[in-house]
């Protein structure tokens, strides 16, 4: 993704305008559609105040917790499987079964065996992100030209050499794409299952404000969570822009020719 | 040195009879030679090479190299593919993809693997490219990479499987007398697989023709040219062409029964 270049900075800005003038059209209407600029004066001294910093530490500790969780789980999963297809062919029916099963169906089981605290959070973020990160995974393990094994192999490198000089970095592109796509997976689930039960988090805290109708609150809560989103991918991005500068300009090259 | 004793190599298919891919291939191969194998396409060159490399177990026969079978991959002996581009690895440099053939070698410091891969690197003509990715190359010097990465290891052995098949024409001829260069600063055996003929005539000490599927040797010939050869004298050697002449002939003959 390219950074915004001029013409979409302007796109967002006239949406912001657009959103400003819609909500000045009548006071009814700023009730629950406040203006932009109330909402981001809003937001502005909510963290401020230090009212949302809390919240927000405690989503992105869940946030954390559950991501690394499933990426250690699910690259290790992923990788025992696309190594070893017997064991893959056993798991498959299963794999197939639940990975297209909407994930916050979870929330409830998880209530029931974690109880509504933190673990219950942490544990429906990372089914939810696990599922990419492991057929990512597989895929890429298995997509590994027989060529550059058997290059392996006549250079009689041992199991693990060849696990970790040739499998691994060979792999990897199509994990990073899989550890992409749970990153917005992650802060949806820490989302729904704060809004669901909990006490804080800025799941919590944006329907609570909705239900005590402190609207502008809501509003300034759910833009800290785009932001945060935001933020995450673009972190992401640049991790992987340096890691794998090789793969960006093999597929550049790929494109050109 | 080498020798491939009634080499045979079955596949069986997911449905019906087990294809015979070669039928019982023999051969010996001296060392320091540079010696082809030719036969026409889809004759299982390849598979008799990846038998030879112990990457795949022959269903019967055997290899032998210096008398002991070949039941893995044997130490001092490198497969050299036609497809550097997958076997070269993207994410390293060339530095560090010569250098791969001397990672798993004991005894020696990063610092020690290095020179000697930047001297291998100069020896394929890459000096300069050090840093560069392979797919910042074109495909002859992705395939000198591979030949550098091959030979840092000073294998005894080198299989060649089709390695100059993709490039065009007079990259194929570049690469033709630098392999030949290589091989005779460095003594190497080679065994050399390819479906051109005249390559195998020009290269080699000796050219075995196999047959079409299911694949045996079928004539021995000896190239008795003079070396170092040279791409216009030796090309119109009479030898040269007469040669050339018999091979085309006994392929034609196998490419018409098949």
């Amino acid at each position: 993704m390219a950074r915004f270049p001029g013409k979409g900075l302007a796109v967002l800005l006239g949406c912001l305008v657009l959103w400003e003038v819609l909500a000045r059209q009548s006071g009814a209407l700023a009730l629950y559609f406040p203006p932009a600029s109330q909402v981001l004066a809003t937001l502005a001294a909510i963290l401020g105040n230090g009212e949302l910093l809390d919240h927000i530490a405690a989503s992105l500790l869940r946030f954390a917790e559950g991501y690394a969780l499933a990426a250690a789980l699910a690259v290790s999963a992923g990788l025992c499987f696309g190594l070893w297809r017997p064991l893959y062919a056993l798991f498959e029916p299963l794999i197939e079964l639940l990975r297209p099963m909407p994930s916050p169906a979870t929330i409830p089981i998880a209530i029931l065996f974690l109880g509504i605290g933190d673990q219950m959070k942490v544990a429906v973020t990372v089914y939810a992100c696990f599922w990419p990160i492991l057929l990512n995974t597989i895929d890429g393990v298995r997509a590994i030209d027989p060529v550059l094994m058997n290059t392996a192999a006549t250079f009689r490198l041992g199991p693990w050499e060849r696990f970790r000089k040739v499998v691994l970095p060979a792999a990897s592109p199509q994990i990073v794409t899989g550890l992409r796509v749970s990153l917005a997976i992650a802060l949806i689930l820490v989302t729904t299952s704060e809004m669901v039960v909990s006490n804080d988090g800025l799941g919590f805290y944006i329907l609570d404000r909705q239900r005590s109708f402190q609207i502008p609150e809501m509003y300034a809560a759910i833009v800290a969570l785009a932001m945060i989103g935001y933020g995450l991918n673009r972190l992401f991005l640049t991790l992987d822009g340096w890691a794998m500068a090789w793969h960006k300009g093999l597929t550049r090259k790929e494109e050109i020719l | 040195m080498l020798e491939v004793r009634e080499l045979r190599k079955e596949f069986q298919p997911l449905s019906g009879q087990p294809v015979v891919a070669l039928g019982s291939v023999s051969f010996r191969v001296e060392s320091g030679q540079f010696v082809s194998i030719v036969g026409p396409s889809g004759c299982g060159k390849s598979t008799l090479l990846q038998c030879i490399a112990g990457l795949s177990r022959p269903s019967a026969g055997r290899v032998l190299l210096h008398g002991r079978e070949v039941t893995g991959p044997p130490e001092g002996l490198i497969l050299l593919f036609q497809e550097y581009n997958k076997s070269l690895m993207a994410w390293r440099s060339v530095l560090r993809n010569v250098r791969f053939g001397l990672e798993n070698r004991a005894g020696m410091s990063r610092v020690e693997m290095d020179a000697e891969a930047r001297r291998y690197i100069e020896l394929v003509g890459l000096k300069g490219f050090e840093a560069h990715y392979p797919w910042e190359l074109s495909g002859g010097m992705q395939q000198r990479v591979a030949i550098a990465r091959a030979l840092v290891r000073r294998p005894e052995v080198m299989l060649m499987d089709e390695p100059f098949g993709s490039l065009d024409a007079l990259t194929r001829i570049e690469l033709e007398d630098a392999l030949l260069r290589l091989w005779e600063s460095l003594r190497a055996t080679i065994l050399f697989v390819t479906h051109d003929i005249e390559e195998a005539v020009y290269l080699s000490d000796r050219a075995y023709v196999l047959s079409c599927r299911p694949a045996q040797v079928i004539e021995e010939i000896e190239v008795k040219l003079e070396r170092p050869r040279n791409q216009l004298t030796t090309r119109e050697d009479p030898r040269f062409i007469q040669a050339r002449r018999h091979i085309f002939e006994l392929i034609s003959k196998e490419m018409a029964k098949g």
